[in-house]
């Protein structure tokens, strides 16, 4: 059914992950990205792992998540391994075959920029597991609000979005409940060719758009009506405010860029083979 | 068509935190040609139990017979489940969609494999029932007014010539006018064509003023399933899991209770007015 599709994977829960300003974990997810890729020898990969790993035993999210959110990407893991496997040329070749050779560095960079992507997407994950939409939406409004000196609609674009949240869930609904009227009229949505599909879609679309402007006028009505007039001196429910859980976490993210970059500065005559 | 069910039971989102039984072990049977109000809160079920008889849902366990038949059995065909059962869903105006009502109360009969011809009839036939005036067919639904869009869109679900037709809440959010309109539409249709009508709705009076019976829900289960008379003397358990019974009723209720020799199963406000009068003059006459 249409209904079980979740948009935005948000478990709702009180871990201190979950305590955390959405600011600092916009931050720290943007961070972390950053520091992934300062990771230039394999040790490097184990304070990385290490350090996602725990965060998502203290967020209490099962680590078997990681594993449901990158699905989606594993066809792209899998195209730039194989690209990396065959296009990069190495000194230790193991076989050559016509113009492609696969060496110990092809196979080493390959493995690093999967680890890299699958440790990307994980932690951004962990941000999206632990952060409702709503709260995402407030973090973006308030780190991009510097830029509001330079004329960045900044409160607009953060009202668009959560209103845009906020309506998918209704309208989700609204399309079930239309598809089963028409469906109760005898519409057949379920076979025919790509072309009798997409024509069975216009008794749902039509009335689906009518009820979304239909929405979206008296959304406009009832917010004028409570006298809103855009981002100008208005206050919130919901302070962010940074705490000391929040700067702890900053202190931990530090360490672990320093420790990747002391990593990269020892030297390993050892893999001088491999890198 | 006799529609019945055997130990239907539906659950929402099995085996997630979510998980709901909607409507449990429900077993009954609606007679051809009945009319039967369905009363019961939101959340009753009564809504999910509607949505399996036409198949728009498949039950978790237990079956929905139509004559006879299992809906979701071997060599049946869920459209013409849908097109012998016919469901009218709440504010059905939100679906229309066509360029003009015509088209719109065709899409039904078209669906079916009809022809031109008996397309053409069926929609002037159904428009007459739901008391679309034939000027209006030409004109787009959105350019209607709200009860006569709800009227186009009953008539595109009557177009199909079900046996059986079920009306979710059809009077919801009209005027008394168009609310009345719209009742006593479906009473015409009733006494027309004969065919069963299911009549969801919250209001006590309509289901008193139309059925023949009532199916109460409750809880996801059946509350009861009887007779206008026979529901509306549980007057005391309706009260307790929150439904009332018509003003009348409680009126004549509480007569009954000052002591004063009126029958208790009155639910109409005409039937209350022969009795009274009834009572009034044959106590002058006995002085």
């Amino acid at each position: 059914m249409i209904r079980d599709i979740t948009i935005g994977q948000y478990f709702p829960g009180h871990s201190p992950v979950h305590r955390m300003d959405p600011r600092m974990k916009l931050i720290l997810t943007i961070f972390y990205i950053v520091v992934l890729f300062f990771v230039s020898n394999p040790f490097g990969f184990i304070p990385a792992i290490f350090f996602l790993v725990c965060s998502y035993r203290i967020a209490r999210i099962p680590v078997k998540m990681i594993a449901k959110s990158i699905k989606p990407i594993l066809p792209i893991i899998i195209f730039t391994g194989i690209l990396n496997l065959l296009f990069i040329s190495g000194e230790s070749v193991i076989f050559t075959l016509g113009p492609v050779h696969v060496s110990w560095q092809g196979i080493y960079t390959s493995v690093k920029m999967a680890l890299r992507l699958i440790l990307l997407i994980a932690g951004t994950s962990l941000m999206t597991y632990t952060t409702s939409p709503i709260a995402l939406t407030d973090a973006i409004e308030q780190l991009l609000s510097p830029l509001k000196v330079v004329h960045f609609p900044a409160h607009e674009l953060a009202m668009m979005m959560s209103i845009a949240l906020r309506f998918i869930p209704t309208l989700v609904e609204e399309t079930d409940k239309i598809m089963s009227a028409q469906k109760a009229r005898g519409a057949d949505m379920e076979s025919g060719g790509l072309i009798q599909r997409a024509k069975s879609l216009i008794p749902v679309m039509i009335p689906l758009f009518i009820s979304a402007f239909r929405r979206a006028e008296e959304l406009a009505l009832a917010m004028e009506c409570r006298c809103y007039h855009g981002g100008e001196g208005r206050t919130r429910m919901k302070q962010l405010r940074y705490t000391r859980l929040d700067f702890t976490a900053l202190g931990i993210s530090i360490l672990l860029l320093v420790v990747i970059i002391v990593l990269n500065l020892i030297p390993m005559p050892f893999l001088s083979w491999l890198i | 068509m006799v529609i019945s069910t055997e130990h239907l039971t539906y659950t929402y989102s099995p085996g997630t935190p979510f998980e709901k039984v909607a409507v449990n072990d429900v077993s009954l049977t609606i007679g051809s040609g009945e009319m039967v109000g369905v009363i019961g809160h939101t959340g009753s079920g009564k809504s999910t139990l509607i949505q399996h008889l036409n198949g728009l849902l498949k039950p978790t366990s237990g079956r929905i017979l139509l004559d006879g038949r299992d809906i979701w059995g071997e060599g049946m065909k869920i459209r013409d489940v849908r097109f012998n059962v016919g469901l009218v869903f709440q504010y059905p105006e939100y679906q229309l969609f066509e360029e003009t009502v015509y088209k719109d109360i065709a899409f039904g009969p078209r669906n079916m494999g009809l022809d031109d011809k008996e397309i053409d009839k069926r929609v002037h036939e159904a428009a007459e029932f739901a008391g679309l005036s034939p000027e209006l067919l030409d004109k787009s639904p959105f350019e209607l007014s709200g009860g006569q869009k709800r009227r186009a869109a009953i008539a595109g679900v009557i177009a199909m010539e079900p046996k059986i037709l079920i009306l979710d809440e059809p009077a919801a959010g009209l005027d008394p006018r168009g609310r009345n309109r719209i009742l006593n539409q479906i009473r015409e249709y009733h006494a027309f064509t004969g065919n069963t009508v299911l009549l969801v709705s919250h209001s006590m009076e309509d289901v008193a003023n139309f059925a023949d019976k009532i199916l109460v829900m409750s809880n996801a289960k059946v509350f009861a399933y009887d007779t206008v008379e026979n529901v509306f003397a549980r007057s005391e358990e309706l009260r307790q899991i929150g439904l009332s019974v018509p003003q009348v009723t409680n009126v004549f209720h509480r007569l009954v209770a000052d002591g004063l020799d009126v029958p208790k199963n009155v639910y109409t406000v005409g039937y209350a007015k022969k009795k009274l009068l009834g009572i009034l003059q044959g106590g002058e006459d006995s002085e």
